[in-house]
Parts: C-alpha cells; structure tokens; sequence
C-alpha cells in the first residue's frame, strides 16, 4: 500500500500546562467576561456582587456576540488588565 | 530548455527524434521513411509499447517507461522533433510528408507514403496515466505529511483509527489519487484558499484535494468544493458558530448554474436524499475539510444536542431547466449562466403536504403555515429558512401567472401576524416573544432571510422547508454565495 496524505491540519501544539490555581483571590484583578448570551449577565452580576463585598477589584467585559471567539483586541485588554478571567457560558 | 528536458536529451545531441508505438497504424506506415532518414541523419527513434519496433531500425530507445514522453509533453505518435545541441527547434506530430521532409532536408523522404496520415494518441496521456508519470517523474508540489501503512495493516482501519472519517468508509488519499484530483482545477496545490474554522488553520487546495478524495469525489467536483470552502470561510457565514452551537446546523451547499449538469448532480427525483454521487461526496468534502482541517469533530467544538443526518454533507443543485422563477444564484446577484454554491447554515428537511390547494393564494398560506413553525412557532425574527419547492407545487404559480416576487409578498403578508399571539406565555407556553411586542405586528422572516429554490422530481405535491440555524444574521450566519472558479 502506498502512503497516504495527511488530511489534517498537522498542527502538534506544544503541551500547555494550566495555571496553578490562586490560593486567593485577594490582590488580583478578576475579568468577568459576558459572552453576549442570554442571562449570562444575571450569573455575572452576583459573582460582581459577591466579589464586591470580598473587596476583590472585578472588572466586566463582554463578546460582542457569543457565535464568535473573543476579538483579538478584547483578548488583549483583558490580558493586560487582569489576572484572572470567569467566563458565563449562559442559557 | 530546463533542467528536466536535459536530462533526456543530451546537451551536445544535435539531430532528430522520433516517438513511436507499434501499437499505432501511421508508426508502421512511415517505418521506411524512419529507416531511410535514420541512415541520413543522426535520429533516435524511442518506442513506447515495444523496443522491438520499428523491427527494420537498429538501436531503437526503449520507451515504455515514458520518462522522455512525459517530460517533452509527447501527445500524438509519431512525433517527430528536431534537436540542436540539446534544444528543441521544431516538431512534428503525425505524418506529414511535405513537412517531414522539409524539417530532415531529405527531399526523397516517404516516397510512396501518403501525404498525409495522422497519429495515434501517445501512452504518455493514457486515462490516469499523466498523474501516475507526474508522481514518477515530477517535482510533485504536494507538502502534506505522508502516512505510512505498514504491510500488514488495513488502510481503511488506518483512516479510522486516526480520526479522519465522519463514521463512513473512506478512499485511501494516496499521492495519485490526489494528484488526479488536483487536475480538475487549474489552482495551485499550495494556494491558501481559507482559514478553517474552528482551529483556523491555513487551508490549501491540496489538503482541500485530499479530503475530496476521502470523500469519494471526481476531480471535476473539485472547483465546486473549493467554491463551498472559500463560501465556508467567509466571515458572514460564521462557520465556527454553526458548529459550535448545540443546534441541527450544518453548511447546506446548494448548487447553480451550468456545472451542475456539467458534473451530474441531481435537482430531481430525491433531489435531498441519496444516490448521487456528486450530490453526496461534495457536501461529505466540505465536512471532511472543517472535520481534519479545522478540527470540528462532534463532541469537541462540535456541541450539538442532536444534530442531523445532512451533517455528514448536504448538497444539491437547483432545478432550473423547467423552473417559471429566477433561480436562488439569480436573486442573489449572479446571472444564470454563472456557475455558483450558496450556503445556508441549515437543520434538517421538514416535508410539507398539502394535495389540496390549487390556487395560488390557497398554497401560499399553506406553506406559510409550516414555515412558522421555524426553529418555534412562537418565535420570530431570528432564524432563517430555505424553502424547496416541487415541480408540481410550483405548477400551481406558473398557471396562474404568478412571480416570484408576487409570491413572496403574498408569503410575507401569511408570515405576518399579532405579537400577542405569539409572546412569551401566550397560549399557556413559556417560549415566545418578549412580551413587550405584544401589540406589534411581526413577521417570521428578517428581511433576506428566506431562501427560495425549485428542485424535486415531476410527481408530488410536496415541498420542503429547512430551518436556519437559531441565530441567523449579522449576529450569526448569513447566507453566502459564491461564484465557482475553474
């Protein structure tokens, strides 16, 4: 049998560790990021209420739409001003 | 001359060269003519069926294995081709007297041939052998990773084994399959052609060629192909979101213009089903592309709840030669000889029946009432349709004189209705629309958001509607149509 083409995209991606998981949340600005779905906003604004009243700084950003991955400049402000995302998947 | 040629031909060879087969009548007519020039001037005759032939000449190049067919693109025998140090200067296909004796400078030569007698094809273009010669003899283009199989193991567990194969069977994509493949387009193996969605990886013609062998086409499919890929990677289409979401969704690829006879699709009896080969293996090919290219497999990016058997590829052409209506490509810009795929991000088919209606007004309401229940009957504005109308329902519009456009407004007007009907709670259910339209009146559609075509074959009054995805629209898919490149 002859060789066959790969079909694939042939990518390998490098092995990713997960980041260690905070011991706290203290100190850390946390991303709390809309993907534009609906109620997801309603999930948001307890964790932005609980966060609150733990004294953590939380910040809120929002997809324009959730049918699409984050543009890449949302990706970079959130990179830059934070150290910690959670994301509401919603519905 | 480049590097190629000179390895066939000598650099210092000054003379003439001749390609024959015995298998050729005109090749056995001219052997004297052969002999007596190859006793004149220095000729190297090459025979491609049988080094013993012409049997009068001596040191006759065996030629079977048509490297030097191959390389000076040898199309008819004879072929007679005038070399100076190692140049070609002038060639002859066939048997010319006049001009073969001009180009030897013999002017006796063939005395007692005809004039004229035409040549043979040469074995060089034999049916698959110009892709098996490339694979030999060629600087193959083709980049992508080779996969070993080892003696003892089944190409096909092969396949499945590493995930190539949406559940069904594959062809083997070897290097000359895919080479074959490739020439039913004129691209570039290694053009870009897009960005596959979900893994947004550069895509090429060739990895696009390979898994259109996978799926079972015809290299004269390929140009529809790569229209349905570029149309899957245009932003509007949002691909990554159309398999991502947890809906039936898929890329339906429905095909106009001149290349659906060209290739043979079908546009009538079973038009959505199964049986034709180039209705079934394009849309697999589409599939195939998002599947190994992208990355999209089920259960991965690919959440739907419980998607639909179109998923493994949906594809069919629109049946125009008997349509009274302009086709979908038309209203969508293209003129009809134009060949196009439009894409609609679509679920599955939902047959409508209705024997009864003779009337157009009668038949317009009637299939408005199916294409209300849309995604849900109490929701409206956010997901598109596609709506397939028989020969024989559309019998109904052409006697009665009626467009397409005319039938769109009367379908819009059955598609318009009181929000109170249909607002969250109405009815005792939950789903609906926000109970702040309430007093508006609504309709099913966004405004470019139905999709029209004629197919199916001459006996049944049905059609058929196929839903749109949830969010269809600016905020998710449009449907796009492009036009097919050769």
């Amino acid at each position: 049998m002859p060789a066959l083409l790969d079909p694939t995209s042939e990518l390998r991606p490098a092995q990713r560790e997960a980041l260690p998981r905070p011991k706290s949340l203290s100190g850390s600005r946390v991303a709390l990021l809309d993907i534009s779905k609906p109620r997801g906003d309603v999930f948001l604004d307890h964790l932005e209420a609980k966060l609150g009243e733990m004294g953590v700084d939380a910040r809120r950003y929002r997809k324009p739409t959730f049918t699409r991955v984050a543009p890449v400049d949302l990706k970079h402000k959130i990179a830059s001003e934070c150290d910690i995302v959670i994301e509401a998947l919603a519905d | 001359m480049d590097n190629e040629t000179m390895t066939v031909i000598p650099e210092a060879f000054t003379g003439y060269i001749a390609v024959v087969k015995r298998e050729c009548d005109t090749c056995r007519l001219i052997e004297p003519a052969l002999q007596s020039a190859a006793q004149a001037r220095e000729l190297r005759v090459y025979s491609q069926d049988d080094p013993a032939f012409p049997p009068s000449l001596q040191d006759v190049i065996d030629e079977r294995a048509l490297e030097l067919s191959y390389r000076l693109n040898i199309e008819i025998v004879p072929t007679l081709i005038q070399v100076e140090n190692g140049e070609e200067r002038a060639r002859l296909v066939g048997w010319q007297r006049e001009a073969w004796r001009r180009l030897t400078g013999l002017p006796e030569l063939g005395a007692g041939l005809p004039e004229f007698s035409p040549g043979c094809g040469s074995k060089s273009l034999e049916p698959g052998m110009p892709e098996k010669l490339a694979f030999k003899f060629g600087d193959t283009l083709l980049q992508a990773r080779r996969i070993e199989v080892a003696s003892q193991q089944d190409e096909h567990e092969l396949m499945f084994e590493r995930g190539w194969s949406d559940g069904l069977p594959l062809v083997p994509p070897t290097e000359e399959r895919v080479l074959n493949m490739l020439s039913g387009a004129t691209r570039s193996p290694d053009e870009i052609i897009g960005i596959i969605p979900p893994d947004n990886v550069p895509c090429t013609i060739e990895k696009v060629a390979i898994n259109a062998v996978m799926a079972g086409c015809k290299p004269e499919y390929l140009p529809v192909v790569l229209a349905a890929v570029e149309a899957a990677c245009l932003d509007e289409f949002c691909m990554h979101g159309v398999l991502a979401t947890t809906y039936f969704s898929a890329p339906i690829v429905i095909v106009n213009g001149p290349v659906a006879a060209q290739i043979g699709m079908n546009w009538s009896h079973n038009v959505l089903g199964q049986g034709n080969r180039a209705n079934s293996t394009i849309g697999r090919a589409l599939q195939l592309v998002i599947r190994n290219v992208g990355g999209g497999r089920p259960g991965g990016v690919d959440r739907a709840t419980l998607g639909q058997p179109g998923k493994i590829g949906f594809c069919f052409a629109e049946r125009e030669q008997d349509s009274c209506w302009e086709s979908l490509a038309v209203e969508r810009g293209f003129s009809p000889d134009q060949s196009t795929v439009t894409l609609f991000a679509g679920g599955g088919v939902h047959p409508v029946g209705d024997q009864k209606s003779r009337r157009p007004e009668s038949l317009t309401r009637s299939l408005a009432l199916s294409l209300q229940t849309v995604y849900h009957r109490k929701i409206y504005g956010s997901t598109d349709a596609l709506l397939i109308i028989s020969p024989e329902n559309m019998r109904v519009f052409r006697e009665a004189g009626w467009s397409k456009a005319r039938f769109r407004e009367a379908l819009d007007e059955a598609l318009t209705v009181d929000g109170r009907d249909i607002v969250a709670g109405a009815g005792g259910v939950a789903e609906g629309m926000p109970k702040k339209l309430a007093d508006k009146r609504l309709t099913k559609f966004r405004s470019d958001g139905l999709l029209i075509a004629h197919a199916g074959g001459g006996a049944g009054m049905w059609s058929a509607v196929i839903t749109g995805w949830g969010r269809s629209g600016a905020h998710g898919s449009v449907p796009v149509t492009v036009a097919i490149k050769s």
